[in-house]
């Protein structure tokens, strides 16, 4: 149990949904959400296929674990070939929507082909159906949320929609479930877009039910102990979020800066956690109004903010002036630090937006920042950006570019390319601080050397998430390492890729990794599904599905190439703090890593490997 | 000494484990859609808040039941509702002025908050302590607590 044992697949281009029993062979090997998807989706889509095509599928996912009531147990994953890279896109989100698919008694829904028009999926249980979505195509996430739910006189129906920018073919494009929790990255919304699906809407009332109940009650209450007494995620995430992080890292001399041209930012201070909560002169209240959970989260790092009403963003605005999703340590990065703009209410707007019209904001953010540095250094002027002065530290040129992207319209369509595009477009691809087409995120490779190795090797593109050494090399989690040298860092990102790939394949969110290892989620994993998993089983787990999605990419036509950095984080120094003078190491690392993976020197798994790891 | 729930608001996060402990321990699955205590999200606000059956002294519920399927359980002082005599006629559903007396159409019988025999299981699996269980005749210690603590300190600062 704890698998749902089915799949529902839904053909979009002749209208038909039908059950389907999942392959438990490969929930064996794969164990759910991200590996299982993955599974499904390379044997049934060809790597070259065009990922706007109809030939692309889109596969929502859940992990054994999601709907029961180990902590964090409520994700999903959306896996396809990303719009924003050509490469395998896996984003995982919280919230309250993989739980309610769970409970409509589904692992997982795959989407094929095109629909004629408009529409979006209405599952009730074992009831699901396409439905017209021609009243809202053209609406926003939080309107299509509320409408579905209104349409349906169900309060309790979860939904996992797209906004405008999806529509109108941002590649940045994420998905967006209650209200604002993101499949963020890579581009799955603009997928989902490209196939005429609006929105998901799901109410799920049958249960999930466990293997061994009384052994997993008291594995998932040993792991919310675990969780409790940690300082990070008993402590510091509950307080101040992921924003936690905003300037530890900048006096760490790792916070890519105005495009990455620096590595710390004079204003973070301004838009860090500790700002978020402090109290302004003019009302007496915060930025922050409270914290929030997922679904059976005991962490509850989520923001929730309010704008200060007379702010120029939402004074004229009325329906801005609420409270919603706050920023994230990400999107304050991207948002501020990579544009150079410190007003915190004008990045809480940014991110609202984001949420509003699905956009991710690490992406949204960090091409702003690009096209500051192509405004700033002559490539563009307002003739481009239809009179925008988009200088670095502009608040009102973030906000006003960001609502432009969500409607797709004007510069907003040149900046919902992404950075690499828009830098190709405008003569200077070495502005784009990408890898394999995605922005990277808000630890610069030069003050933490792991990251660049994360960053080059990551299978989506360019993130944090895949194997977020910061844990060890700032925050001593597992082991602390010297975040200024290169030395252990290949094995350090493997055995990070691994771990992290089962977990994101559990139904289990990756944050309780600050204080969990794998010892702590095998039991629980173990006591709720059949077959054994101890923490040796999910790590051939992990590396299987690493390997997986590399094969994939390089069927796709990704090569060892594509394993690098922008040529600013490996040739101009860091300028100020304690990295100063230093780039990043890769080539120092990269060797190294594909030995330890036991591929060639260009990158490729050798057939020993592929028969190591059972593929 | 009896006892009763006592849910401060302030402290939820909205993780929905009081939903999955709930319904576990009558249903035996995890489903927040059969959990007889809900958390509702006032998502404007930012304002969370647990909500299930008050255990009123005098019980709409109660007192409508046209068969007698509804009884107070001496030890917990809980209203209980026997699914042995329950017909399923929803007239309690209507009595509440609460809302929190439901049917379930899978059983075809009306469910509500029994406090699980006087240990209840949401309680027991907040993570915040939003859902206290407290001495029935103290649920406003902490509140008055709160208040005099406050009052002290003034008279304090007075006298110094």
């Amino acid at each position: 149990m704890s698998w749902t044992r089915t799949i529902l697949r839904v053909d979009l281009t002749n209208g038909t949904c039908a059950p389907e029993p999942l392959n438990m062979g490969w929930a064996m090997k794969y164990l759910g959400q991200r590996g299982l998807a993955t599974k499904y989706f390379v044997e049934e889509t060809d790597p070259k296929v065009d990922p706007l095509s109809p030939d692309n599928k889109m596969i929502m996912a859940t992990g054994p674990l999601t709907g029961t009531c180990a902590s964090t147990a409520g994700r999903y994953s959306v896996i396809t070939k990303g719009a924003l890279t050509g490469a395998i896109a896996c984003s995982n989100s919280g919230g309250f929507f993989g739980n309610e698919m769970k409970n409509a008694g589904y692992d997982m829904i795959i989407f094929e082909g095109r629909a004629p028009n408009p529409v979006y999926l209405l599952i009730q249980n074992d009831d699901a159906r396409l439905l017209d979505a021609s009243e809202f195509w053209g609406k926003s996430v939080w309107d299509t949320e509320e409408g579905i739910k209104a349409k349906h006189q169900d309060p309790l129906i979860r939904v996992a929609s797209i906004g405008v920018s999806g529509e109108k073919g941002c590649k940045f494009a994420c998905v967006v479930n209650d209200m604002h929790r993101a499949a963020g990255r890579s581009g799955v919304g603009t997928v989902m877009g490209s196939k005429n699906l609006k929105a998901v809407a799901i109410r799920g009332t049958l249960g999930v039910a466990v293997d061994d109940a009384p052994r997993f009650l008291a594995a998932a209450d040993a792991g919310k102990k675990v969780l409790a007494d940690n300082a990070v995620t008993g402590q510091g995430l509950p307080t101040f979020g992921t924003q936690v992080l905003m300037n530890v890292i900048n006096e760490t001399g790792a916070l890519p800066t105005r495009n990455s041209r620096e590595v710390q930012f004079d204003g973070a201070k301004d838009i860090s956690a500790e700002a978020m909560a402090e109290k302004r002169v003019s009302d007496g209240k915060a930025n922050l109004i409270t914290n929030a959970a997922c679904f059976a989260c005991t962490i509850a790092c989520g923001r929730v903010s309010a704008i200060e009403r007379t702010h120029y963003t939402v004074a004229e605005r009325p329906q801005y002036q609420v409270a919603s999703g706050g920023l994230e340590y990400e999107a304050a990065w991207a948002l501020g630090a990579a544009t150079g703009v410190n007003d915190l209410d004008a990045l809480t707007f940014a991110n609202f937006i984001c949420n509003e019209q699905g956009m991710d904001p690490i992406s949204l953010g960090a091409t702003v920042g690009a096209a500051m540095e192509l405004f700033e250094s002559g490539a563009i002027g307002t003739a481009e950006t239809g009179g925008i002065e988009l200088r670095f530290g502009s608040a009102e040129a973030l906000t006003q570019v960001t609502e432009l992207v969500g409607l797709g319209e004007g510069f907003g369509v040149d900046v919902g390319l992404g950075s690499k595009r828009l830098c190709e477009k405008y003569g200077n691809p070495d502005l784009s601080m990408t890898v394999k087409g995605q922005e990277f995120p808000a630890y610069d490779p030069r003050g933490i050397q792991g990251m660049g190795l994360t960053y080059a090797t990551a299978n989506r593109g360019a993130c944090h998430l895949r194997s977020y050494t910061v844990a060890s090399e700032i925050l001593g989690v597992p082991e602390k390492t010297d975040p200024l040298t290169t030395d252990g860092k290949a094995a350090l990102v493997k055995a990070f890729q691994d771990a992290t790939a089962a977990v994101d394949s559990s139904g289990l969110c990756v944050f309780t990794t600050f204080a969990w290892t794998l010892d702590d989620i095998a039991p629980q994993i173990d006591a709720a599904c059949e077959g054994s998993w101890s923490t040796d089983t999910l790590l051939e787990v992990g590396e299987r599905i690493w390997t997986l999605e590399r094969q994939y990419n390089l069927d796709a036509g990704f090569t060892g190439k594509d394993d690098s950095l922008p040529k600013r984080l490996l040739k101009d120094a860091a300028k100020t703090g304690p990295a100063k003078g230093l780039v990043n190491g890769l080539d120092k690392m990269l060797p190294e890593y594909y030995q330890l993976r036991g591929w060639t020197a260009d990158g490729v798994p050798t057939n020993e490997t592929l028969q190591r790891v059972a593929l | 000494m009896q006892r009763s729930l006592h849910i401060v608001p302030e402290l939820c996060t909205g993780c929905l484990q009081c939903e999955m402990a709930c319904s576990y321990d009558n249903e035996g699955v995890f489903n927040p859609a059969k959990s007889r205590i809900k958390v509702f999200n006032f998502h404007d606000q930012g304002r969370f808040v647990p909500y299930t059956c008050t255990q009123c002294a005098e019980a709409w519920c109660m007192m409508a039941c046209p068969v007698d399927a509804i009884s107070v359980d001496a030890a917990t002082g809980a209203k209980v509702v026997s699914d042995v005599l329950c017909v399923g006629c929803k007239v309690c559903t209507i009595a509440c002025p609460f809302g929190t007396v439901n049917y379930n159409s899978t059983s075809g019988k009306v469910i509500k908050c029994d406090l699980c025999e006087g240990d209840p299981e949401c309680a027991k699996a907040c993570p915040t302590s939003a859902i206290q269980w407290v001495d029935a005749n103290w649920t406003g210690l902490d509140r008055m607590r709160t208040w005099a603590a406050k009052t002290d300190a003034g008279t304090q600062a007075t006298a110094h």
